[in-house]
């Protein structure tokens, strides 16, 4: 009997506003310990927090970007818990009211998304250096306050593959909307995940544990995958799971209980008396709408769909716009090349040999690889042949006709030259020629191989597999 | 009615000693506080939004502009420990 995962995950995304949420201290990253710090994100008596408009715009900019139904009305509320990152005793989330509702990315639905700050961070000095057994903290104020929008997805996600790989397009998402460096290692994009498992064709969820702090996206997929396989054995084994928050090391592979739960989710909800509701208008609305890009989902399912583009071309062109614009531009002018044809050359080969580095900005002209394409199409390069075009092309730009004729890299075309060539590879290969007649077909290997060294790539393969045959008579 | 164990329970999520016999007065005093807040239940209410706040004002926002923060000595005036220019506590999980 199989078993399936489920699993949900909480986004925390730090936003690159100019200041913290509800005071006006810088953001930074790096900066010197306690350097950004007031007596509102201290939490000193008497203080009053004040929203920062960028943050709601960003909020809502993530709503629009997710499809989110966007609260006309929505509050802060207190979250109570006593921890040293946290001075007030509190932290300002929303809770009932939400800024955003619903939505969708790529498959997975979006159950909420809301505004809160940031926890101060902690350093845990002492014998271990680490969280158990440490003597004592010290806390740095500089990131308390740092504007946090949390993501709540469905629980529809089915693999921790799939985990991984979704929260890469959340990411790509992120960035393309220009509202967080998005950077798991500094910590503005956090993620955990709520992982339960039930047997194949099961309706009902089985009882689910929390994963908390897993900071790379491979953590993110080995945490899961771990926290699956555990809860299957004690399933196996007839014991029930228990519901808790748990922390994967990464080191061991270990998962270690954090909290009990009875402490952990009573956190007395109450509205955030210090604060005054928040009134999204339509003019806010439409003046975010206004500045929404074309996101990598929608990007991906255009080229899938008007363009029947594979889903991984369509990703590749879709995560990277800087891609995606530039494999538009050749296919403007590749002349009724397939599209999927151009994608490999873009996404595939292009992209290959300029690694991070944005195509519009390299020596290929969209016009060139364009010309490139065809002249593969046409057959007057083979596509071996093409690839060192294209490498003549990154390196010093130019005319790709131009290089084909300086070079000598012109397909050699069926006629006396390429039946040539044939003979004389089955002249050097007299063994695997023999084979061959005899009836073993994937002796041609060697044969043909000669053929394509001694044109420098420069015939079409399967031009040459015909000749060998016919020549061999078989 | 809250009863004793409810009180230690809250006591304890808000870091409270108390005495026994504040226990059992916070029980009573409680229950009375929310004995009266009862009454409301009393109001036909269906169709009223909870007032959350009391004043029904638009966002009050402020312009995401930077202004300068305490030097790091007044901040760390109120810390009860400092090291590392930092805070220092006793650490959360000992």
């Amino acid at each position: 009997m199989s078993w399936e995962p489920v699993i949900g995950l909480e986004i925390h995304v730090q936003l690159k506003t100019q200041t913290k949420m509800f005071c006006s201290c810088e953001l930074s990253f790096g900066d010197p310990p306690n350097t950004h710090t007031c007596p509102v994100c201290l939490g000193l008596p008497g203080s009053l927090p004040v929203a920062n408009e960028a943050a709601i715009r960003f909020g809502l900019k993530i709503g629009l970007g997710l499809g989110c139904e966007l609260a006309p009305r929505s509050i802060f509320h207190r979250k109570n818990y006593f921890y040293p990152d946290l001075p007030k005793g509190y932290q300002i989330s929303q809770y009932d009211e939400p800024l955003c509702r619903g939505g969708r990315l790529g498959d997975v639905r979006i159950h909420r998304v809301h505004l809160e700050d940031d926890a101060a961070k902690l350093v845990h000095v002492g014998a271990s250096g680490r969280i158990h057994g440490a003597d004592s903290s010290v806390v740095d104020f500089n990131r308390g306050g740092t504007p946090l929008v949390e993501i709540v997805t469905e629980p529809d996600i089915r693999s921790a593959e799939r985990a991984r790989e979704w929260l890469i397009l959340l990411r790509e998402t992120m960035r393309q909307l220009e509202v967080s460096d998005v950077n798991m290692e500094e910590g503005s994009l956090r993620c955990d995940a709520n992982v339960s498992v039930r047997r194949a064709g099961e309706s009902e969820l089985g009882t689910k544990t929390e994963l908390k702090n897993m900071n790379s996206f491979r953590f993110v997929e080995r945490g899961i995958k771990a926290e699956v396989a555990r809860q299957v054995a004690l399933l196996e084994a007839g014991q029930p799971v228990v519901q808790e928050t748990l922390h994967f090391d990464p080191q061991s592979g270990s998962l270690t209980s954090l909290r009990s739960k009875e402490e952990a989710h009573d956190y007395r909800y109450f509205p955030e008396p210090d604060l005054v509701p928040v009134a999204v208008t339509p003019e806010m609305v439409e003046a975010v709408r206004a500045e929404l890009p074309e996101l990598p989902a929608e990007r991906a399912a255009r080229y899938e769909t008007e363009l029947a583009l594979s889903a991984d071309s369509a990703r590749a062109l879709a995560f990277r716009p800087e891609l995606g614009r530039y494999f538009e531009a050749v296919l403007e002018r590749a002349d009724g090349a397939p599209a999927q044809t151009v994608a490999n050359w873009v996404a595939g080969e292009l992209a290959t040999r300029l690694g991070d580095a944005d195509p519009a900005q390299s020596k290929v002209a969209p016009d060139a690889l364009a010309r490139l394409v065809a002249m593969v199409g046409e057959k007057a390069v083979t596509a071996g042949a093409a690839r060192q075009v294209l490498d003549r092309l990154v390196a010093d730009g130019g005319d790709p006709a131009a290089i084909v004729e300086a070079e000598g890299l012109g397909a050699v075309g069926g006629g006396d030259e390429l039946a040539g060539a044939v003979r004389a590879a089955i002249e050097a290969n007299p063994d695997a020629a023999e084979k061959v007649r005899g009836g073993k077909a994937q002796a041609i290997g060697p044969i043909i191989g000669h053929v394509m060294r001694e044109t420098r790539g420069a015939a079409d393969a399967g031009e040459v597999t015909r000749l060998v045959r016919e020549q061999l008579g078989v | 009615m809250i009863d004793r164990a409810e009180v230690l329970h809250v006591a304890r999520l808000a870091r409270l000693e108390l005495s026994e016999g504040e226990v059992d007065r916070m029980a009573s005093e409680l229950s009375a506080v929310l004995d009266h807040i009862e009454t409301i239940s009393e109001l036909e209410l269906d169709g009223v939004a909870p007032t959350s706040h009391v004043v029904e004002v638009g966002s009050a926002l402020r312009a995401d502009e930077p202004r300068p923060s305490l030097p790091r000595e007044e901040a760390l005036a109120s810390a009860p420990a400092v090291a590392a220019d930092g805070f220092e506590v006793p650490s959360p999980g000992a």
